[in-house]
C-alpha cells in the first residue's frame, strides 16, 4: 500500500525489517536501551563526573570497565548516565512532532481546499529546510542547552508526520464506517478525534519510532558540535567531541563506545519502526 | 404529516451540463415504505443522502427536504447533526466497510447515544441489548469485533445501530447487495418486522424489483435524475405505465417464467455532460415520437390508481411491452 510509505532519509536501505530475529534483536536492545537511561543512576558503577587522573587515557581495566577519558572520567559511567540526555531529546521530540503533525495532517487532510493548500505547502517548506541548520539557528537564537534544539527539531520533524498524517487521512476519508458516523450525527471533530486518530495511529507511530532514531543523530550531532546540552552533562555526542583527542593519543575507546552507542540506538528504532509499519501495511493489504 | 418530504429537490454539481437530480418529488408517509428503484447512476443514492442534508460539496441544491418537518437544506449545522443523531438513521450496503474495524460492536451501538449526552452508559447499554435480541443475535456480541462476525450477522449490528435512537426515518441504501442471498432473505424479512414493530417509515434504495416488490407499499422508479413513475408497488409491476419501468421489469430475470435471454435495454443513462431536452429516456424508448424528444413530459396522475404519477407523454395510449407478463 502506498500510503503506508514513510518518510525515510537517502541513504542505503537494505535491512529487511521483516526478519523476526532482527526485529528481536532490535526491539530487545531499544527495551535495553530505554530500561539502562531509565535506572541510570542506580547501576552507573562511579559518578560521571568525578575524574580519576590516574585513570586518565587507560584502557579498560578492573576499576574502570570501558576505561576513562582524557579527564579520567569513567567512560561506562558516562554512557550510561549519557542515555538519559541521549533518550530523553529525541523522546520529546518525536512527542511534540507526533502531535503536532497528527494535527496538522488531519487537519489539512480531512478539511481539504485552502487549508490544505496552505497547510501542506507549509511543510514542503519547512522540509526543504534542513533540521539541523534550523536547530543551529534556534540555538545562536536563544542559548544553548536542550530546550531550543528540542524545539527545533520538533518543528523541522512536522512534516515527516503531517504528510503521512494527511495522506493517510485522503485515503481513510474515503471509508464508508466514517460516512457511517456522519449519518449518526458525530461532527466532525468527534470523527476525527475518536475514530480516524486511532485508525492511523499504528502507521504514525511507526514514523515517529523511525523519526526518534533521526532526533537521535541529529542531537548528537549539536551536541558533538557543542552546540546541545550544556558542558559537563554526559551525552552520547558530546562524549564523542570530547573523545576526540584520546582517539588521537592512542585511547580510542571514550570515542568509538559512544559512537556506537549511538549507531546501534538508532538501528535498532528505526528497524522496529518498520518493522511495525510492515506489519499494519500487511494486514491492511 | 409525511415522514419525508422532498419536493423539486435540484443538485447541480460543479462542471456538469444537467443537473444530477432534476426536479425530484417523492414522499414517505409515517410507517411507509418506500422503494427507490432504477438503473446505477440515476441519482438513487444521493436523493437519500440528501434525505440527509449531505449534498456532495460545491454542489448547488434547490427545493425542499422535509424530514419531519424540518428542511434538511437549509437547517444549521447543529441542529442538523441532532436530526441524524435522533430522527433519521442509515443502513449502508456493505457491513463490513461501515462499521469501524477497531471497535468492539457494544462500542458501536452506544457512542451515537451517549455522546448526544442524551443516554448514560447503562441505559445506552440495555438498548442495545433489547436491540441485538431484535434483530436475533447473542448478547455475547456486544464485547466482540466486527472480524469475527459474519457479514449478515453485521447487516444486523448495522440495522441494530439504525434502530438505537428510535428514529422515524429509516434509509436503507440496497442493504442485501453484499450479503448471500439466503441471507438477504433474512435480513429483508426482518427489516420488514422491525419496521412494523417500531414504526418506521422507510426509504429503500435499490436495483433489485422483486425486492421491492417483496418489501414496499409504494415505488419510486427513477431515471436520470428524475422520478418518472410512482406508485403502489403492486399495481407498478403488474402494470407499469412508463416505458423504463416496462423495460427494466423485462430486464430482470425471473425464476417463475424463465425466458432464453433477457431483455436489454439498448443504450446507457444518459452523463451527466450531456444536456436533456425532453424526455431523458427518449433515445432508449421504443414508443418515442418527436415531442418525447423537445419537450419535457410533466407527471400527471394516473387515471384510477391511488397516489399514481407518471411522467410520460404516450403513458395513456401504449400498452407498454414486457409488463403484463410480471405480476
Amino acid at each position: 500500500m502506498s500510503t503506508l510509505a514513510l518518510v525515510r532519509r537517502s541513504g542505503p536501505r537494505t535491512a529487511r525489517t521483516t526478519r523476526p530475529w532482527l526485529y528481536l534483536i532490535c526491539a530487545g536492545f531499544a527495551v535495553l536501551v530505554v530500561l539502562v537511561a531509565l535506572l541510570a543512576s542506580w547501576i552507573a558503577p562511579a559518578d560521571p563526573n568525578s575524574s580519576d587522573l590516574s585513570a586518565a587515557l587507560t584502557g579498560p581495566s578492573a576499576g574502570h570497565l570501558l576505561g576513562a577519558d582524557g579527564s579520567g572520567r569513567d567512560t561506562l559511567s558516562r554512557l550510561i548516565i549519557g542515555a538519559r540526555t541521549a533518550l530523553l531529546g529525541p523522546a520529546f521530540v518525536v512527542l511534540f512532532s507526533t502531535l503536532l503533525g497528527v494535527a496538522v495532517g488531519v487537519a489539512a487532510g480531512w478539511r481539504g481546499g485552502w487549508l490544505d493548500s496552505v497547510l501542506s505547502r507549509g511543510s514542503e517548506l519547512l522540509l526543504a529546510f534542513p533540521g539541523l541548520l534550523l536547530a543551529i539557528l534556534f540555538v545562536a537564537l536563544y542559548g544553548q542547552g536542550l530546550v531550543a534544539p528540542v524545539i527545533a527539531l520538533s518543528l523541522a520533524y512536522t512534516p515527516y508526520v503531517s504528510r503521512l498524517a494527511r495522506s493517510l487521512t485522503l485515503s481513510e476519508k474515503q471509508r464508508p464506517y466514517l460516512a457511517a458516523y456522519r449519518v449518526q450525527g458525530f461532527s466532525n471533530r468527534a470523527i476525527c478525534l475518536r475514530h480516524l486518530i486511532p485508525n492511523i495511529g499504528p502507521v504514525v507511530l511507526a514514523q515517529s519510532t523511525v523519526n526518534f532514531g533521526y532526533a537521535l543523530i541529529d542531537l548528537a550531532a549539536l551536541s558533538y558540535l557543542g552546540l546541545g546540552v550544556p558542558p559537563l552533562t554526559p551525552d552520547w555526542g558530546a562524549m564523542v567531541n570530547e573523545g576526540q583527542s584520546a582517539l588521537l593519543q592512542g585511547q580510542p575507546l571514550s570515542a568509538i563506545v559512544p559512537c556506537l552507542a549511538i549507531v546501534l540506538t538508532v538501528v535498532a528504532f528505526n528497524v522496529v519502526g518498520e518493522h511495525w509499519a510492515d506489519r499494519v501495511a500487511k494486514r491492511e493489504a | 404529516m409525511n415522514t419525508l418530504q422532498i419536493a423539486d429537490l435540484r443538485v447541480v454539481l460543479p462542471g456538469t451540463e444537467r443537473p444530477v437530480l432534476d426536479g425530484v418529488d417523492l414522499t414517505v408517509a409515517s410507517g411507509e415504505t418506500v422503494a427507490l428503484v432504477g438503473e446505477s447512476g440515476c441519482g438513487k443514492t444521493l436523493t437519500s443522502r440528501a434525505a440527509l442534508g449531505m449534498v456532495p460539496p460545491r454542489a448547488e441544491a434547490t427545493g425542499t427536504v422535509l424530514v419531519d418537518g424540518r428542511d434538511m437544506l437549509t437547517l444549521g449545522a447543529r441542529s442538523l447533526r441532532r436530526v441524524r443523531a435522533t430522527t433519521t438513521a442509515m443502513i449502508f450496503q456493505d457491513p463490513r466497510a461501515a462499521i469501524n474495524p477497531v471497535r468492539r460492536i457494544g462500542d458501536f451501538l452506544t457512542e451515537g447515544l451517549r455522546l448526544t449526552g442524551a443516554w448514560d452508559k447503562t441505559r445506552a447499554r440495555e438498548r442495545a441489548l433489547t436491540l441485538l435480541d431484535a434483530v436475533g443475535l447473542k448478547s455475547t456480541v456486544l464485547r466482540q469485533y466486527p472480524h469475527e462476525l459474519s457479514g449478515g450477522m453485521l447487516q444486523r449490528v448495522m440495522i441494530a445501530a439504525a434502530l438505537m435512537a428510535d428514529p422515524v426515518l429509516l434509509l436503507a441504501d440496497e442493504p442485501t447487495t453484499a450479503l448471500d442471498v439466503t441471507t438477504q432473505a433474512e435480513i429483508i424479512a426482518l427489516l420488514g418486522e422491525l419496521q412494523q414493530r417500531f414504526g418506521t417509515a422507510m426509504l429503500f434504495v435499490t436495483h433489485d424489483l422483486d425486492l421491492a416488490a417483496v418489501i414496499a407499499d409504494r415505488v419510486a422508479v427513477m431515471y436520470a435524475g428524475r422520478i418518472v413513475e410512482t406508485g403502489p408497488a403492486e399495481e407498478v409491476f403488474a402494470a407499469p405505465k412508463h416505458p423504463y419501468t416496462a423495460a427494466l421489469l423485462a430486464a430482470s430475470p425471473r425464476l417463475d417464467a424463465p425466458e432464453p435471454r433477457l431483455t436489454v435495454i439498448p443504450g446507457r443513462v444518459p452523463g451527466l455532460h450531456t444536456a436533456i431536452s425532453g424526455c431523458p429516456f427518449a433515445t432508449r424508448c421504443g414508443h418515442a415520437d418527436e415531442r418525447c424528444a423537445t419537450e419535457r413530459p410533466q407527471s400527471t396522475a394516473v387515471p384510477g390508481r391511488a397516489e399514481a404519477e407518471v411522467a410520460c407523454w404516450n403513458s395513456e395510449s401504449l400498452i407498454p411491452q414486457g409488463g403484463a407478463a410480471h405480476g
